[in-house]
């Protein structure tokens, strides 16, 4: 195409624990232009950029910067290559000022003593050349996210920046916010900075884009200038694959409703939920991050209190204030993060699978070890959780076994209704197996299940039904059998909406 | 992985091993520098004089290990040993009852500092050193800052008695309360709970545990163990202090984190604050015998405190 690169990324390559994140993955960053990366949840591209921004070494590959291969060693080095990546939680102090912000660690300073109005003066003209509209020696927790995030990128160019990289910069921004942002994307551009631009809204990426990379499974799938393509074609791109999976679903028989949410409210979360689990029924939850997904799950146990709306269980309106009333009323939650809400790491397995049985286990008060032991050690042998004793730290097992014992939390009661978020996130792929296997198995027992996942191809082969959710509303409830990956992609991004 | 099974990787894995083992060449020291420390005498003044600072650790161990900081312990056990002797002394009621009443205001004190750490969502630092400020405050306006005296004799034998006539009645109340906090963190369903919410508070949320409840009973106990180490303290003293027990929080966490008590939660050891109690009175007892001056004392607990804490932060790696 004759156009020059100031970053390529060659046959970048990096695995996880012997997972691969990243396979033979091309990149590359144009001057001057605004390069969009695309792909699913999970397709890489947080991989790539840590790499990119020095956070991450790959474990093979080249990275040519204006033509001659250099090696990035960390984040401080690719600062130095004018590379900065603007993270969605900010760098910066909320109780300081602008300037000093701007200034954070490169102070401005004569003999010790620092030059304020030096830094002052500088800080202004960078803010008006950039139409902020705002002070030096306003506070940083005064300004709104959007203004924010926009002094994180003027602070990255003041530093001599070449490529700025933006993750779902506009995820959190008002309308207004995101047109301060694209107006100020516009002049970096001009004066020919590079913007890698990551984002899952369709319209902001046909908007401003001017090239655009697909990644799926952590592979480089191609690149093209936007305007040679459409969305329906890019949503191709970004779904594309075969579902080379097998998945265990089988057919169970559906029974009687069990849960019933009905136009469920939680102000900035979501709005207006409704939908219906029936006993045996898998219902997949699709959407991407931030589609509010895991609020509505939370919001049925009790975790986030509802602003408005019901919850019916067997037909029952009731009132779900807490996860204790939650438990009670036999629902179970299996949280996406394991490590930050699923377990405890630095706590052995045993007090781990039992704490959410003390109800069984306690005997007027007092723990109950046959039966504890008994118990632990069924949920050990029935999930296969490997590991040489129930004695050891949570902490010390690999993520598959992690994601078990959460499961072995909960399974172990007698539950109605299975909440799993996320369920084989970082997990590998024979514990994935086991625990698809797993939840046909308690699908199978009449237990409703309900499914978040944000990985396309086990939501269609594992759903009865697949609810879509976009920013807090639910854009569409499809009966797997009928629905596509385009189908589904289409509803999360709202495209054509 | 390490091998837990031989005695020899029992042993290693001990956590209290290296304040185990320093607490075996002091007492051998102490023992060939002062003729007056090995002898049974001593060692029963020992611990004596461990059992007030015990008996809070133990409070305060609790609370630790959710995660939070108790720090109004001093302040709620002159409150509740003053009041218990203002009810004694000059309402006359009985000594039990004025006992028993006593140690209501010290659950009532940490009833208070749970509820608002955990319903008002505080930071426990800052509740509780505002709970040693009023508690403290009340004592004195209460007493007008003076010593309440006529204590009766009945009650005194909590400070002064022995059993048998060699035991000292805070040992033996020392020994009670230790066998049923055993029996209680390693038995109950609520010292696993305890654990829980300490190691990952939102985990145990998501468990359907009441975290607040528990935070609410763990103040309850820590501010019930100060009011029983303050009424040892104080029929000890035979009369009514205000200014009992000031920096008894300070020796409370000390001894906890002797005994590798983690500050940031979900980790604490009752064996670990024992040993750690007594080491800290120990090493005052053999001081002061071979003559140190207590100020001298304050700087050499500041060094081995830090000597401690680096060994469980090295263990950790």
């Amino acid at each position: 195409m004759g156009e020059k690169y100031y970053v390529e990324m060659k046959n970048v390559t990096k695995s996880f624990g012997g997972v691969h994140a990243l396979k033979n993955v091309n990149f590359r960053i144009a001057a001057g232009k605004v390069n969009v990366l695309i792909g699913e949840n999970g397709a890489g591209k947080s991989t790539l950029m840590k790499i990119l921004a020095g956070a991450y070494r790959e474990d093979s590959g080249q990275i040519l910067i204006d033509g001659k291969e250099v090696q990035i060693s960390s984040s401080q080095d690719a600062l130095e290559k004018g590379i900065v990546m603007v993270y969605q939680e900010l760098n910066l102090v909320p109780g300081m000022t602008v300037m000093d912000n701007m200034y954070l660690g490169v102070e401005r300073s004569r003999k010790g003593f620092l030059s304020k109005k030096e830094a002052r003066l500088a800080t202004q003209e960078l803010l008006d050349m950039y139409n902020m509209g705002i002070c030096a020696e306003n506070l940083i927790e005064e300004l709104n996210v959007g203004k924010q995030q926009m002094i994180e990128i003027i602070k990255a160019v003041s530093k001599d920046a070449k490529v700025i990289i933006m993750d779902e910069p506009t995820s959190s921004l008002s309308q207004k916010e995101c047109e301060e942002l694209f107006d100020m994307i516009n002049t970096l551009t001009q004066d020919g900075v590079a913007i890698v631009y990551i984002s899952h809204r369709m319209e902001e990426i046909f908007r401003i884009g001017d090239y655009i990379t697909v990644m799926r499974d952590g592979e480089y799938i191609g690149d093209w200038k936007v305007k040679d393509i459409d969305q329906n074609f890019l949503v191709q791109q970004m779904v594309g694959r075969e579902i080379s999976q097998m998945f265990p679903k089988e057919i169970v028989p559906i029974g009687d409703t069990i849960l019933k949410v009905d136009n469920i409210t939680k102000e900035g979360l979501f709005k207006n939920v409704s939908f219906e689990l029936r006993r045996g029924e898998i219902l997949g939850m699709a959407g991407l991050i931030g589609a509010g997904r895991t609020e509505v799950a939370l919001s049925i146990f009790g975790r986030y209190k509802l602003d408005s709306g019901d919850i019916y269980l067997d037909g029952t309106k009731v009132l779900i204030e807490n996860p204790q009333r939650a438990i009670a009323q036999r629902i179970a939650y299996v949280p996406e993060d394991r490590k930050g809400k699923g377990l405890d790491l630095n706590s052995r397995i045993r007090d781990n699978i039992s704490i959410s049985n003390m109800d069984r286990i306690g005997q007027g008060g007092i723990v109950n070890t046959d039966r504890e032991n008994k118990l632990v050690e069924e949920m050990i042998e029935i999930l296969r959780i490997k590991t040489p004793s129930p004695m050891q730290l949570a902490g010390n097992l690999s993520g598959g076994n992690q994601q078990k014992v959460v499961l072995a939390k909960w399974i172990s009661r007698d539950i109605d209704v299975l909440i799993l978020d996320e369920p084989t996130r970082g997990v590998d792929v024979g514990a994935k197996e086991e625990i698809h296997k797993l939840i046909v198995e308690l699908a199978r027992k009449g237990i409703g299940i309900i499914m978040i996942s944000s990985e396309l191809p086990e939501v269609l082969g594992m759903s009865d039904r697949i609810l879509v959710m976009h920013e807090g509303r639910v854009t569409g409830i499809l009966e797997a059998k009928e629905a596509t990956q385009e189908a589904v992609m289409e509803r999360a991004t709202a495209v054509n909406k | 992985m390490k091998n837990n099974k031989t005695l020899i990787g029992k042993i290693k894995g001990f956590p209290q091993l290296s304040i185990c083992v320093g607490y075996i060449v002091m007492f051998v020291l102490l023992t060939v520098m002062s003729k007056d420390f090995l002898t049974a005498k001593n060692l029963l003044n020992v611990l004596r004089q461990t059992s007030s600072t015990m008996i809070v650790a133990v409070g305060m161990t609790l609370v630790l290990i959710t995660g939070g900081i108790d720090l109004s312990v001093g302040s709620v056990a002159a409150l509740s040993a003053t009041m218990s002797v203002a009810f004694m002394v000059n309402y006359q009621l009985p000594v039990g009852v004025s006992l028993l009443l006593g140690l209501l205001i010290g659950a009532a004190c940490g009833f208070i500092n749970g509820l608002v750490i955990s319903k008002l969502q505080l930071p426990a630092f800052i509740v509780t050193l505002a709970m040693m400020s009023s508690a403290r405050g009340l004592a004195l306006v209460y007493t007008n800052g003076k010593t309440i005296v006529g204590v009766p004799d009945s009650a005194i034998k909590f400070g002064q008695g022995y059993v048998l006539s060699v035991i000292p009645i805070p040992v033996i109340v020392m020994v009670v309360i230790l066998i049923i906090a055993g029996i209680f963190i390693t038995k109950t369903v609520f010292s696993r709970y305890i654990y829980a919410v300490g190691g990952n508070e939102e985990c145990a949320k998501l468990s359907g545990i009441n975290v607040n409840k528990v935070k609410i009973v763990v103040y309850s106990l820590s501010g019930l163990s100060a009011a029983i180490a303050g009424i040892i303290l104080t029929m000890r003293l035979a009369s009514g202090q205000p200014t009992l027990g000031e920096g008894l929080e300070m020796d409370a966490i000390a001894a906890c984190v002797l005994g590798g008590t983690s500050l940031s939660g979900g980790k604490g050891f009752l064996f670990g604050t024992i040993i750690g109690s007594i080491f800290l009175t120990t090493l005052s007892n053999g001081l002061n015998l071979m003559g140190v001056s207590s100020y001298m004392q304050q700087v050499l607990k500041g060094l081995i405190i830090i000597a401690a804490v680096c060994m469980y932060e090295r263990k950790k790696k």
